[in-house]
């Protein structure tokens, strides 16, 4: 009876599912392999979207090999990857600093509700929007950084910040910086309410320390979200595109420019080149999938480590109790 | 949070010292946070001569409809129509999104079917890539279905969003009681009014969650807007601001920093009003295990 009754309703699980598998398969999973097949086409030009033909078996690589040697991609590449590693290390530094502060079971902070609304609130605001504000703040010979830096005695002389490739890779990190930290911290704070509070009471009873409490009970169990941020603010960071193309157009000489924005400007400007700028998505997305991989793996493993570490320190923890 | 102990703590001056440090640097952080969007707020009702010879000025100024006239001047940025796009496309992606990610979700929670866990190692599997990867054959395709220039290619993509599906089945399996189901089934809902008229309901908190990140995720949105729509007519919100870095504004301030307020307008007054439900909906996000 009961059987018969799961396999009459079976095919409404496959009924409310067709929207979405529908959609996927036409708007994601075709555009997908699309792409793919494209970067083996000879596809450029006004005419280049309709008019393409496969290229023939003994160069069907030549738009991939052609992405990997150009020394553009090449710098692009190592620019993202500079970008979002200069953002990270202070980003998840600082949030993991405030979330010990914010969820210190001693020293209560009064306003942490406001606080994480203010430190919150640049994630949420159009991307293209702050990067043209950044642009203006920074502006050179008058701008509102100079003059707040001339006023303060930090700077002699105006400074024209977007023609130095360093200062201005460094605003970019620290726009992302500034948008992410707050994020990452309300992440990490609902993950540290998430660990079971008895294991903190009873290292409270064994008089252990707040930086102690912190490095042997928080950090090893937040180890899964940090991870988890790692993944996301990676594969965000390797898709960089309208921060650096608002701030300064990937200028100057393209030390800003991001792989995305070689993609762009590959296929929507220029010669319009489809075939190699699909062929440089593909490339894209098997640099993020094996680089996925290779943190998903370490995160599968840090995960059993840190179930482990708190079943001993559990453990350890019920032993001294008695 | 809200238990206090009863025990009055004694802090020692090294701990005093460390709390006044803690508040000073909230309250820089605070700053910095708020300080670009202040200077841009006041900067957008000034002239631009005030802004050259005092960048960083806390007075407000009454040139606010004049810079509007020099934004609306080169008939390039209009704020309008922009709106209208944005506000058109994020509206239509996010009741899409919400409502077919319940249903999806549903469809993985209340029923016994054979391709489920398969279907679910899927979304799981396909949540993290990223649409830009594959943004050149989804714009060759939309070229030949002549979908170019039409909000609906950022609009209808919607009803799939792998992430969105997942939340809500984490959500669903935690706070839908399968008895109620059973009640309606008994009584002689149809399967779908059962979704429609007591789970969606349930839903409420989940979809609303949701529904705020889709609508600020779309309306932030620009690389794909910018590849699909080149009609002036069809602009969004952020391809105005990319209008606003070009060669026709590139000394009017005034003008640049009021645009700027006029597309994160919105944002702000939206996130000022629902900041208790972003964060924690920011919160729920993260202990997705």
């Amino acid at each position: 009876m009961k059987k018969n009754k799961s396999f009459s309703y079976a095919k409404y699980g496959y009924l409310f599912s067709i929207p979405f598998v529908v959609v996927y398969a036409i708007f994601s999973l075709y555009p997908t392999i699309n792409t793919a097949l494209l970067g083996f086409t000879n596809a450029k030009g006004m005419t280049g979207l309709t008019d393409w033909e496969f290229l023939p078996w003994d160069s069907i690589f030549k738009n991939f090999q052609q992405v990997v040697k150009n020394p553009i991609f090449g710098k692009s590449l190592k620019n993202t990857i500079v970008l979002w590693v200069v953002n990270f290390i202070p980003q998840i530094s600082l949030a993991l600093i405030l979330t010990a502060w914010f969820t210190s079971r001693r020293n209560e902070l009064k306003g942490q509700g406001l606080m994480k609304v203010i430190f919150y609130m640049p994630n949420i605001i159009t991307a293209a929007s702050i990067a043209l504000l950044f642009n203006k703040l920074f502006a050179y010979p008058v701008g509102p950084v100079n003059s707040l830096l001339q006023s303060l005695g930090i700077l002699d002389a105006p400074t024209d910040f977007l023609t130095s490739s360093s200062s201005t890779r460094g605003i970019i990190s620290f726009i992302q910086f500034w948008m992410w930290y707050g994020h990452t911290m309300i992440i990490l704070i609902s993950g540290v309410l998430g660990i079971n509070p008895e294991l903190y009471e009873a290292a409270e009873l064994d008089g252990a320390s707040g930086s102690q409490m912190f490095w042997k009970i928080t950090i090893p169990n937040l180890k899964t979200i940090l991870l988890y941020t790692m993944i996301t603010s990676m594969i965000g960071g390797l898709n960089m595109y309208d921060i650096p193309q608002l701030f300064n157009k990937g200028n100057p000489a393209n030390s800003t420019l991001t792989t995305n924005m070689y993609i762009y400007n590959q296929a929507f400007s220029g010669s319009y080149m489809y075939a190699r700028a699909a062929a440089a998505s593909m490339i894209m997305f098997i640099i993020i999938a094996i680089a996925s991989i290779f943190v998903f793996l370490a995160f599968n493993d840090e995960k059993g480590k840190a179930r482990r570490e708190a079943k001993r320190i559990a453990r350890m923890q019920q032993k001294e109790a008695e | 949070m809200a238990k206090k102990s009863v025990i009055t703590i004694r802090r020692t001056p090294g701990q005093k010292v460390f709390r006044v440090f803690q508040y000073v640097l909230c309250f820089l952080l605070a700053c910095l946070s708020l300080f670009p969007f202040f200077i841009m707020l006041v900067n957008a009702t000034r002239s631009t001569i005030q802004i050259q010879n005092h960048p960083v000025s806390f007075a407000f100024s009454n040139f606010l409809m004049n810079n509007f006239r020099v934004l609306n001047r080169t008939a390039m940025f209009d704020a309008v129509t922009g709106f209208k796009n944005s506000f058109l496309i994020a509206a239509g992606a996010t009741i899409l999104t919400v409502y077919f990610s319940t249903l999806t979700a549903y469809a993985l929670v209340a029923y016994d079917w054979k391709l489920k866990g398969p279907f679910f190692g899927f979304i799981l599997a396909v949540m993290m890539i990223p649409a830009t990867v594959t943004s050149i054959g989804f714009y060759q395709f939309m070229y030949r279905i002549k979908w170019t220039n039409n909000l609906l290619p950022l609009i209808i993509p919607a009803i799939a969003v792998p992430g969105t599906v997942f939340f809500m089945r984490q959500f669903m399996v935690a706070s839908l009681p399968m008895e109620i189901v059973q009640s309606a089934r008994v009584d002689g809902a149809s399967e779908l009014r059962t979704f429609n008229q007591i789970v969606l309901p349930i839903m409420k908190p989940a979809m609303a969650t949701q529904a705020i990140f889709a609508f600020v995720g779309s309306w932030n949105n620009l690389f794909m807007p910018s590849i699909l729509l080149t009609n002036k007519d069809k602009y969004t919100m952020p391809i105005m601001v990319s209008l606003l870095n070009g060669d026709i504004y590139k000394t009017e301030y005034g003008a640049i920093y009021l645009g700027l307020l006029l597309t994160v307008l919105p944002i702000f007054v939206v996130y000022f009003a629902l900041s208790k439900y972003i964060i924690a909906g920011v919160a729920l996000g993260g202990v997705k295990e």
